[in-house]
């Protein structure tokens, strides 16, 4: 069985991002970029599978700029077998994104694709259900755990209120929870034998997709300040002015 | 311009936070339809009918829809999607599942996390964990929109007077199927829409500390949260966590105990009305946003704090 990851570059997640003057955006200009921390789990449980005998191939795909071939040798140290980048500068959105990875899995066809449920960037949520949907595949969302025997995955999900479990026909769509597992770090070693793993590069061009974004960001801003706060100096200090200050309790 | 909104429901209740995507569909103007899809859910169409400002209820009836598999369900929104100009569901771990289902098919982009309306086309929602929020304008024919509930005031559960249509159930895709579910128990309010949230950190130390917060909780009426931190070391349930990747809550007075505020956990909270925080550590970035700081060992100040209220 071969496997199918997706990985973003982003904002490293222990950035503090500001918001940039002209509210264009946020800056992004000389900050560490790392794999989205999703995507990490998400290569973690593909190379795991693998370890198991599973899958037979693992193969880590990205869309953006240039450098996300940084980001795609960081997956094949911890234990892809090889990657394929489609390099556009264009803004990318979910759907744009859903389209290249459905135009990658008609090429390569894998009976599994694994996600991270979010990128902490535009913390959208979408491109996995998107592409299950593109592909007409069944999809499972928010996995804590992920089991896959024969023809069929199984895959416990984190909803609201609990757990729930699922039983999905292969092909399918998986996206990663945070309690999936603990992603290994990687090796020095694993990170020069990545260097010499395949790397393939298309266009989307090439997928034949149209990545015109469909939203049209007007404006980014600060989120409303929080006015700052008051030190008190104990418990009963702090119950009178719950009770006579704030009046919420 | 018509709205549908995507009920949230266990098939015998209906949940809060439809109410709250109601509230945001009224803001967008026109008609607001509510799609009630699930399995013996007559009574929950009944309840989606007394929402305040629902013109009608459209109630999808079926084993298949049972469980709110997204195929299934997916598939029964886009089988009446035609009639509307926004569909809208809930930001819960059911309306994240399905909603972007439904915009891939539709071939429009999915606005996400909404919290606030500027135009029929125009939505502000956060990005970076919330530390940037982003106005955005779609040009689709259809806007698929998922709405934060914190950033909307409830809509009146009574009051309206809509009539309910049954319409024909979509076939299984027999793409997936429904094995269990785990439910967390609890008799304390819903964490999303407690009105007072009490919140431990990985400085509770243990799931047996953990429990000295429930007096709290109880004196207060209260929901119980937890960081990150705390749920990964197990402390407490992981459907207490409060963040980015947990739930977004935004009550009126929410108590951090023995939390340090990472980024993650500011994500989740940082709404709330007022925000109380008890450290030992007083350079804790929770002091940051905190309204009132309490620099104190918690096992101290939280047994003094419920023989105070």
């Amino acid at each position: 069985m071969k496997v199918l990851v997706p990985v973003k570059r982003v904002v490293d997640y222990n950035v503090k991002v500001r918001v940039k003057s002209d509210q264009s955006g946020v800056d992004i200009a000389n900050v560490k970029m790392s794999m989205n921390p999703f995507d990490e789990i998400a290569v973690e449980e593909a190379t795991r599978l693998k370890e198991k005998g599973a899958a037979t191939e693992v193969v880590a795909v990205s869309c953006g700029v240039a450098q996300c071939q940084e980001t795609l040798r960081t997956a094949m140290a911890i234990g892809a077998d090889r990657g394929a980048l489609v390099q556009t500068d264009a803004e990318l959105q979910p759907l744009a994104v859903a389209k290249l990875l459905k135009a990658l899995v008609d090429k390569e066809q894998p009976q599994l694709v694994i996600l991270g449920k979010q990128a902490i960037d535009d913390d959208a949520n979408q491109t996995g259900q998107m592409l299950a949907a593109l592909l007409g595949w069944p999809q499972a969302t928010f996995a804590s755990k992920l089991e896959v025997s024969g023809d069929s995955a199984t895959v416990t999900r984190e909803v609201d209120g609990g757990l729930e479990t699922i039983t999905l026909k292969l092909p399918a769509i998986v996206t990663t929870d945070l309690r999936l597992n603990e992603p290994r770090y990687v090796t020095l070693p694993n990170i020069m034998k990545a260097k010499k793993k395949q790397l393939d590069n298309y266009t989307p061009a090439d997928l034949g997709v149209d990545v015109a974004p469909r939203l049209k960001t007007l404006k980014v801003t600060e989120p409303p300040a929080r006015s700052a706060g008051v030190m008190v100096p104990d418990v009963a200090t702090l119950v009178e002015k719950l009770k006579n200050e704030a009046k919420v309790i | 311009m018509t709205n549908l909104v995507i009920a949230e429901h266990d098939n015998a209740q209906l949940k809060g936070a439809t109410l709250n995507t109601v509230a945001a569909a009224a803001k967008i103007g026109g008609d607001v339809h509510v799609l009630v899809a699930g399995s013996g859910a007559q009574a929950v169409a009944e309840q989606a009918a007394q929402i305040a400002g629902v013109s009608k209820v459209l109630l999808a009836d079926a084993p298949q829809l049972a469980d709110g598999l997204a195929e299934n369900l997916a598939e029964q929104v886009l089988a009446v999607a035609k009639d509307y100009s926004h569909i809208l569901f809930p930001s819960t771990a059911s309306g994240k599942n399905v909603a972007p289902r439904v915009a891939a098919k539709l071939d429009v982009a999915q606005v996400s996390d909404i919290i606030a309306v500027d135009a029929p086309d125009t939505f502000q929602r956060p990005i970076y964990a919330g530390n940037a929020i982003a106005t955005v304008q779609s040009a689709d024919p259809v806007k698929v929109l998922t709405v934060r509930t914190t950033g909307f005031d409830a809509v009146a559960a009574q009051g309206g007077s809509a009539a309910v249509e049954s319409v024909a159930a979509v076939a299984d895709s027999g793409l997936s199927s429904f094995v269990g579910r785990e439910v967390a128990k609890s008799d304390r309010p819903e964490l999303t829409a407690a009105k007072i949230v009490v919140s431990g950190g990985r400085g509770m130390g243990s799931a047996e500390n953990f429990k000295i917060l429930d007096p709290l909780a109880d004196k207060l009426g209260a929901a119980l949260g937890a960081s990150r931190a705390a749920v990964d070391a197990g402390y407490a349930p992981n459907d207490w966590q409060v963040g980015q990747t947990g739930k977004i809550v935004a009550p009126q007075l929410y108590v951090a105990i023995g939390i340090s505020g990472a980024i993650q956990h500011l994500a989740g909270m940082k709404d709330s009305k007022v925000i109380v925080a008890i450290n030992k550590d007083a350079e804790a970035p929770i002091f940051g946003v905190a309204d009132y700081g309490l620099v104190a060992d918690l096992f101290q100040a939280v047994p003094e704090l419920v023989s105070a209220l």
